[in-house]
């Protein structure tokens, strides 16, 4: 099977440049209540590229993340503007159904949320509420295929009856990462996959995201400046509620145009 | 008389007060005077207080419950050869009449000289028992005031000694309490026993038959007194069930609706509304099962063509089932609203819907919590007494169908113990027997429904 993905490993990033956008936010503008959490952000999210979104906390980029997958709709009293638009369809159309939205754009938490089930049912879960397999050999070869996606399948291929609890927290974050690819989704969005778990599951996790990189467009959000700088090709600054740079990595993290940017990246506030 | 009770009560607190006052003003003079005390004057005047008041009231306490063995075992001794040659049990007969005489209870005339003797000492004996007993009370309040009143220093540390004096009547409360579960165990044990020494537990546990009349005279007839417990087990079990199915879906599904659907606002209402179904006394809904439901059961029954008896399980259990929605609803909310919205967020970012996240990820996480919560209230529905005694009728039957009129163990509980019985009857004994069976399937089934509810919350917490 020859998919759209696999065209798109070797595209260049003048032909990115020319495609269009997987998503594209304009104008978006979030409220919690009273309390404006974002002010007109536009950005765009490419296939085959990592956007890591950095600023200080309480700054936005976890809401923004969760507009794009409209995780903000279960949270009561939360109101979000603006136009965001997955392959041009508008994600907050009365006609789009949250459901095929999420399955996808997946997400993967800041904590490792692993449900209180074996790990295969764990992976199972998005494959079987979404009907994607006809038998219980492709499931199991789906099951499969997403464990090795998510470098877990080595570890785990002999206690796939166990509880996903029963993983280590690295463990259980490459499990929601498997969970989330399972179910095959355009973008992936991880709100700082890394800030539970160790330095060394960290660097396992860095590298798994550079790999799925090929097939997936990733928004990550990250309070380390270092991984940012590893693992993403573009990185937004965000402060106060407002989108304050958006640019290469090595651009910002170098030669970052304002000055809140430059402070924060060196460590000077946040 | 209790009248003077009080007012001897009331001058032990009074001296107490005294001590109070006298213990703080002390220490207040102390300070004036300059000196660093360890405590503030406040404790000073606790100190005095608790040691005038405490050992005199606990005294007073304990004379009172050993004052009238005391002049009983006395007045045994003092009893002329006549009375005391009598047989155990019609000594004990005599006692009773002679106590009685002496309350005015029965008429004296009649009653012979030793009796009447009796009655005079018994009284002389109750005098001095009692005027003994105030007597020492009130030396131990004057005492104890007097021995904290020397103890007073500037160097006595008093906020120790009144938090080691409150740590001791905390820790002497929880010893009544602990003390009191232990005995009625032990005493529900021990005539159990006396019943099982009568009736073989054989006969008790899997006989068929209940009819608990036994002949209290050899020519007695239609008191055959069998006491087969198992009709009901079976009935309890019976209207048990039926309440459990009434409650669990009902309350299960208000607590998913609450938890996981209502806006805030509207579940602040609801699940206060929903417990005060828990605040209705049980004799309340005992009437509406009897008047109300059980005659439309019995009416719907009719209609279909159905033969229901008067006093159907069928009444009683949906009642109770009723009544005991706020147990499974309040606690499975409780439980439900503990997992952890991480989990929900994972389920839904999956894109599953919010039925799915529940059904699937949700309720199974919750599931020990929530299965404790239905092991409690089944528990409840065991050991109800009322609504069964007023909606469930008598009849020992052994039956399945919920349409036919059952009974339970607290109803016979309840059926052998009212009106005048004789102790040490079997009938009167297997009363003993059934409570302490009850005792421990809900003992039983409220340690499982604990374990589960910690294996639970070591899980989230």
């Amino acid at each position: 099977m020859v998919s759209t993905m696999d065209m798109h490993l070797p595209a260049t990033s003048a032909e990115q440049a020319v495609a269009p956008p997987l998503m594209q936010a304009r104008g978006v503008n979030v409220y919690y209540g009273q309390k404006q959490a974002l002010r007109d952000v536009s950005l765009d999210i490419r296939r085959g590229e990592v956007l890591a979104l950095i600023g200080p906390s309480g700054c936005g980029k976890s809401t923004f993340l969760r507009c794009l997958n409209r995780m903000n709709d279960i949270v009561e009293g939360a109101r979000v503007e603006g136009d965001i638009r997955l392959e041009g369809q508008d994600i907050y159309a009365p006609e789009m159904d949250v459901v095929l939205l999420r399955a996808r754009v997946g997400m993967v938490a800041q904590k490792p949320n692993p449900f209180p089930k074996s790990i295969y049912d764990n992976v199972a879960y998005g494959p079987r509420i979404h009907g994607l397999t006809s038998s219980r050999a492709e499931l199991d070869a789906l099951v499969e295929r997403s464990l090795r996606d998510a470098a877990l399948w080595d570890e785990v291929k002999d206690r796939l009856r166990e509880p996903g609890t029963s993983l280590s927290g690295g463990q259980q974050q490459r499990l929601c990462i498997a969970r989330a690819i399972a179910v095959s989704p355009d973008v992936l969005l991880m709100d700082e996959p890394c800030s539970a778990i160790d330095p060394i599951a960290t660097e396992r996790i860095e590298m798994l995201i550079e790999q799925l990189r090929q097939r997936y467009a990733i928004v990550i959000v990250t309070h380390n400046m270092q991984q940012a700088a590893r693992i993403s090709q573009r990185t937004a600054f965000f402060h106060l509620g407002e989108l304050v740079e958006l640019g290469p990595t090595h651009e910002i993290f170098t030669a970052a145009r304002s000055e809140k940017a430059r402070d924060y990246i060196s460590g000077r506030f946040g | 008389m209790p009248m003077s009770a009080a007012l001897l009560v009331l001058a032990i607190l009074a001296l107490a007060a005294l001590g109070h006052w006298s213990g703080a003003r002390f220490a207040r003079r102390a300070r004036a005077a300059g000196q660093r005390l360890p405590a503030l004057p406040v404790y000073y005047g606790w100190y005095v207080a608790l040691w005038t008041g405490l050992p005199s009231l606990l005294l007073l306490v304990l004379w009172a419950a050993t004052q009238d063995w005391l002049v009983r075992q006395i007045l045994l001794a003092q009893l002329p050869p006549t009375l005391a040659a009598l047989p155990a049990d019609r000594l004990a007969l005599e006692l009773t009449h002679i106590r009685n005489i002496a309350y005015g209870l029965a008429p004296a005339q009649g009653a012979s000289p030793e009796v009447l003797a009796a009655v005079g000492e018994y009284l002389r004996l109750r005098g001095l028992a009692r005027m003994a007993g105030w007597g020492l009370a009130l030396s131990a309040a004057v005492g104890g005031l007097a021995f904290a009143a020397a103890q007073l220093s500037p160097r006595l540390r008093a906020r120790h000694a009144v938090e080691r004096l409150v740590l001791l009547v905390l820790l002497l409360c929880s010893v009544v309490a602990i003390l009191t579960t232990v005995g009625i165990v032990l005493s529900l044990i021990t005539e159990s026993l006396r019943f099982f020494a009568r009736v073989p537990a054989g006969e008790f546990f899997f006989g068929l038959t209940w009819s608990p009349q036994t002949a209290i005279r050899a020519e007695q007839v239609g008191a055959s007194g069998a006491f087969g417990a198992v009709p009901l087990f079976a009935g309890t079990l019976l209207i048990g069930v039926v309440a459990m199915l009434t409650c669990v879906p009902l309350g299960l599904m208000a607590a998913v609706w609450m938890s996981e659907y209502a806006p805030a606002r509207v579940r602040d209402i609801a699940k206060p509304a929903l417990e005060i179904l828990a605040g209705i006394p049980s004799v309340v809904y005992g009437f509406f099962a009897m008047l109300i439901v059980a005659p439309v059961v019995r009416d719907i029954g009719t209609a279909l063509g159905l033969e229901v008896a008067a006093q159907s399980a069928l009444a009683a259990g949906l009642v109770m089932g009723v009544m005991i929605i706020p147990n499974v609803s309040s606690l499975s909310d409780d439980v439900i609203r503990a997992v952890p919205m991480s989990l929900r967020e994972g389920s839904l970012s999956l894109g599953a819907t919010q039925a799915e996240t529940i059904t699937r990820v949700v309720l199974p996480a919750a599931l020990p919590g929530i299965v404790a919560a239905v092991i409690l209230a089944f528990s409840r529905a065991l050991g109800e007494t009322m609504i069964v005694v007023m909606a469930a009728g008598l009849a020992a039957n052994i039956t399945i169908n919920p349409l036919d009129a059952v009974t339970t163990v607290t109803v016979h509980i309840a059926m052998l113990l009212v009106g005048d019985q004789e102790f040490d009857s079997a009938k009167t004994l297997s009363a003993f027997a059934l409570g302490l069976v009850l005792f421990f399937a809900t003992l039983t089934l409220n340690l499982i429904a604990l374990h589960l509810a910690r294996r639970y919350r070591e899980r989230y917490d």
